[in-house]
């Protein structure tokens, strides 16, 4: 049976088995590879998407659990402010979960528009990056804060 | 990889015409004849390819993994070649003998090498093509060339006549390869160097764009998940996969040389009926091994007389002869790589070819593996290289890439992405080797070392992976980071002994320097605490200025650094406010080291809690790394090395229970975090020398900053710590 959601604006309507979680239909349903597979246990955030705008970890969402919602993904963010500041402070190295980073900075954002370091700690932490993109991390959401 | 140190070798170039009309400009390294032959029959990979429309392409004979390779190797071409770097295409290159790794002796990423290779080689490659097109077009013309300049792609001739790259490539392949190269002296660089920089794929990171290996995608394309062994080095015994295949969109399960893979339309549908398998494994040797075995092993092990690999003096004497003695063993642990992107490849094994893409260290090698897994020759292997994931060594494995290829070719020919889990990822690791490093210093009655001992007994990589370049029972990659030894000490005897643990091991994150110059740097603070001195001014006073040269450590400077050792060290106290007090609960390390041909000292602040919480609050540190191809990714490195080095010492522990690793996810195997990074780091590059060649930096900063962590605790805390991680429960019982 199909199950049906908006990812980044446009309805999708997908006939996969509804335990199957939204990472993977993201990434191989839909061809949207820019959310990441890390860890599969929502320990290190590489697959963080938004679902009605709150940050979730797609790979312990099944996809039936986010029929008729708002679903974005790194290719909706739309060049915001965020891969903005990322951009201006080349912060990535190898890249591979900086799409997690960008949805958590986003949806921290989004919530509070002047966040200090501990707001930064507190929503960023479960974001892994082995590469150590950290301070360049929390000097982008500033600098993003400061475009708003 | 058969020569590790040998950079004698001379470059030679080739031209040859690209497909479909324009130059294209390469090196490759002389050898037998079918290496020439080879070289020619892969011409179209080469350093930078014009074709008529006017595209100036570059490729990239390293792979990408964070470091910036696909941004700074380019730029040293681009500044020779006077080209528009913005419009400049970027191309990772296939496997060829042209794109050899001079100071590796293979075409593969790793030991920090890629801009210490490239730094001469690359501007010659750039210079050379440009050389050539203003010849091409002075003939056209007919004028001298010396009358002719080349810049942003456009040649001028007199008069103010004007000709593009793309106009006179052809003619610019039929050209002379011009023997003398002259390079711009440093002061004229336009490109190289410049603190603007931006790296080139940053823009394409920040969308999501479809680059990793993970994100490949084959016309008809299945998907492959796997279940290998739990115990390390073991067997399929025997399996029932009726469950299994009976799942939704389960195309075939088959078995492998070291697993049984579940092959589907989707990977999710894969991994859910691998789920499903019921698997009978033969442990094998490993079956029985756990860690006090292991480490009880070690300690054996470590009472044989090993290897000498730096001797002088008579360290024996000295120390039977000295006032006090001082011992300590250091342990530390094995560690995991655990990249962010698990290992994957996308592999399609026909009859007569293999197609092989994946985020790799070593493309070289994969076509000789995966011809010999699959019964093809070596050149019926096409290898394309992504982008990684990240790789800190685990990409110089080629295991991955050979699973894919059987896979593919056990589940009939078919284009497989074999994509492993995590758990698959931290349990089958080769890991850095754990070992046991006893350093003993004999003083005088000043407190002034008159010897020191080191011996090391930990498992070989080397051995393993290239052991043609294990000599005597020594491995170059063993004694790194020790056989540098910078201090001046009248009598030294350093040791290696080799044991294999069964635990496989690999090339990690400045491989040994993370191993030896860890023991090192925390072993000298003693010392100084002994002798009632700083340990900054102790090292200072200590640092050796004589010429000495080390025999092994085939990637450092392998000359004395002793004046670069304490310019950084003086550095670093002003820098760091090293004289400043902290209030209680708090304390500030040191660390110098010397690796890649980069000296760094490090200053690290923490705070320790009552109950030995400890937090890195600030890192300062000064490097002396030679001309900065990209400086700000060059910061990036020291950043990103620095929090390396910290999940290391803070958290990273691997260990072996009934043969089986017993972390499998980043709950059990924890790294730094966005809270626990220091909140401050200050990175100085120093000027560089006349003439000083580039350091490497994607490495060294991780085994700096472990040690000056251990002396910021035991200046916070009393507590001296021998054994890695620095947990609470290690600081407690220290």
């Amino acid at each position: 049976m199909a199950i049906s959601f908006v990812v980044n604006g446009k309805s999708q309507s997908v006939d996969v088995a509804p335990d199957t979680p939204l990472l993977w239909v993201l990434r191989d349903t839909l061809g949207m590879v820019g959310t990441k597979f890390g860890c599969g246990k929502a320990l290190c955030g590489a697959c963080t998407v938004h679902l009605n705008g709150m940050a979730i970890r797609s790979c312990q969402t099944p996809v039936g659990s986010v029929a008729g919602q708002k679903v974005t993904t790194v290719e909706g963010l739309n060049n915001n402010n965020v891969q903005k500041a990322w951009v201006a402070l080349d912060v990535p190295q190898c890249g591979y979960c900086q799409p997690g980073q960008m949805m958590s900075a986003s949806a921290l954002l989004a919530a509070n528009r002047n966040p200090s370091d501990a707001d930064i700690d507190a929503a960023m932490s479960g974001n892994i990056c082995r590469c150590g993109t950290y301070p360049r991390i929390r000097a982008a959401i500033k600098a993003a804060a400061k475009m708003a | 990889m058969t020569n590790i140190t040998n950079q004698t070798r001379r470059d030679f170039i080739k031209t040859s015409a690209v497909a479909g009309g324009g130059l294209a400009l390469g090196f490759y390294l002389p050898g037998s004849v079918s290496n020439v032959q080879a070289a020619e029959a892969a011409m179209p990979n080469s350093w930078v390819r014009i074709t008529p429309d006017n595209t100036v392409t570059i490729l990239v004979a390293r792979s990408e993994m964070g470091q910036g390779v696909a941004t700074s190797m380019p730029l040293l071409v681009a500044e020779e070649l006077e080209v528009d770097f913005t419009k400049v295409k970027i191309e990772f290159a296939p496997p060829g003998e042209v794109y050899i790794n001079s100071l590796l002796g293979g075409q593969l990423t790793g030991g920090s090498t890629s801009v210490r290779d490239a730094w001469e080689k690359l501007r010659k490659a750039g210079a050379s093509a440009r050389l050539m097109l203003v010849a091409a077009a002075a003939a056209q013309w007919g004028v001298p060339a010396a009358q002719c300049s080349a810049s942003m792609g456009v040649i001028t001739g007199p008069g103010g006549k004007k000709l593009t790259y793309g106009q006179v490539a052809a003619a610019a392949a039929t050209q002379e390869v011009p023997k003398d190269v002259p390079l711009k002296p440093v002061s004229q660089f336009k490109l190289v160097g410049k603190a603007t920089q931006k790296r080139v794929d940053t823009p394409a990171k920040v969308r999501g764009d479809s680059m990793f290996g993970i994100d490949t995608r084959l016309p008809g394309m299945l998907y492959a998940a796997v279940a290998m062994s739990p115990v390390i080095g073991g067997k399929v015994a025997s399996y029932d996969d009726t469950r299994a295949k009976a799942m939704p969109g389960v195309r075939a399960v088959v078995q492998y040389s070291r697993g049984v893979a579940v092959v589907a339309d989707s990977y999710w549908q894969a991994k859910k009926a691998k789920d499903l398998l019921e698997v009978e494994w033969d442990g094998g040797a490993n079956a029985g091994l756990s860690m006090g075995k292991l480490w009880a092993g070690l300690r054996t092990a470590s009472k044989q007389p090993g290897a000498v690999f730096r001797e002088s003096g008579d360290a024996d004497g000295a120390l039977a002869g000295a006032t006090k003695t001082i011992t300590s063993t250091y342990q530390l642990p094995f560690l995991s790589h655990s990249p962010m992107e698990p290992q994957n490849t996308t592999a399609h094994v026909t009859a007569d070819k293999a197609l092989i893409i994946t985020p790799t260290q070593f493309q070289q090698l994969i076509p000789h593996v995966v011809g010999g897994a699959t019964g093809l020759k070596p050149e019926q292997v096409e290898v394309r290289t992504t982008y990684l994931g990240g790789g800190f060594g685990r990409r110089v494995e080629v295991d991955y890439a050979i699973d894919a290829a059987e896979i593919s070719k056990l589940a009939g020919n078919v284009p497989v992405k074999m994509i492993w889990s995590r758990e698959d990822d931290m349990t089958h690791d080769s890991y850095r080797p754990a070992g046991l490093f006893t350093l003993t210093a004999g003083l005088d009655a000043n407190n002034k070392p008159v010897a020191v001992r080191f011996h090391s007994t930990s498992p070989s990589i080397s051995a393993r992976l290239f052991p043609s370049i294990v000599k005597d029972g020594i491995d170059p990659f063993a004694v790194e980071g020790i056989d540098n030894f910078p201090y001046a000490v009248p009598n030294l005897k350093f040791t290696y002994q080799m044991h294999d643990t069964g635990v496989t091991v690999g090339y990690w994150r400045a491989v040994s320097h993370n191993l030896n110059a860890v023991a090192l740097e925390c072993f000298v603070d003693e010392l100084a605490h002994a002798a009632g001195k700083d340990p900054l001014q102790y090292r200072l006073d200590n640092v050796s200025l004589g010429q000495e040269k080390h025999k092994w450590s085939g990637l450092s400077a392998g000359v004395a650094v002793g004046q670069r050792m304490k310019v950084v060290l003086e550095q670093v106290r002003q820098k760091s406010g090293w004289d400043t007090p902290l209030p209680k609960g708090r304390g500030r390390g040191v660390a110098v080291m010397e690796g890649y041909n980069s000296v760094i000292a490090m200053v690290v602040e923490v705070t320790a809690s009552a109950n030995f919480d400890v937090s890195v609050d600030r890192v300062v540190a000064v490097v002396d790394a030679g001309p900065l191809i990209h400086p700000d990714q060059a910061l990036a490195q020291m950043q990103g090395t620095i929090n390396f080095g910290q999940s290391a010492c803070m958290y990273g522990e691997i260990t072996v229970k009934n043969g089986a690793v017993e972390q499998g996810n980043f709950d059990q195997y924890r790294v730094v975090r966005m809270n626990e990074s220091p909140k401050s780091i200050e990175v100085h590059f120093l000027p560089f020398a006349e003439g000083q060649p580039p350091g490497g930096l994607g490495e060294p900063g991780t085994a700096v900053v472990q040690p000056a962590i251990a002396n910021a605790i035991f200046a916070a805390t009393g507590k001296r710590l021998h054994r890695l991680p620095f947990t609470p429960e290690h600081i407690r019982s220290a």
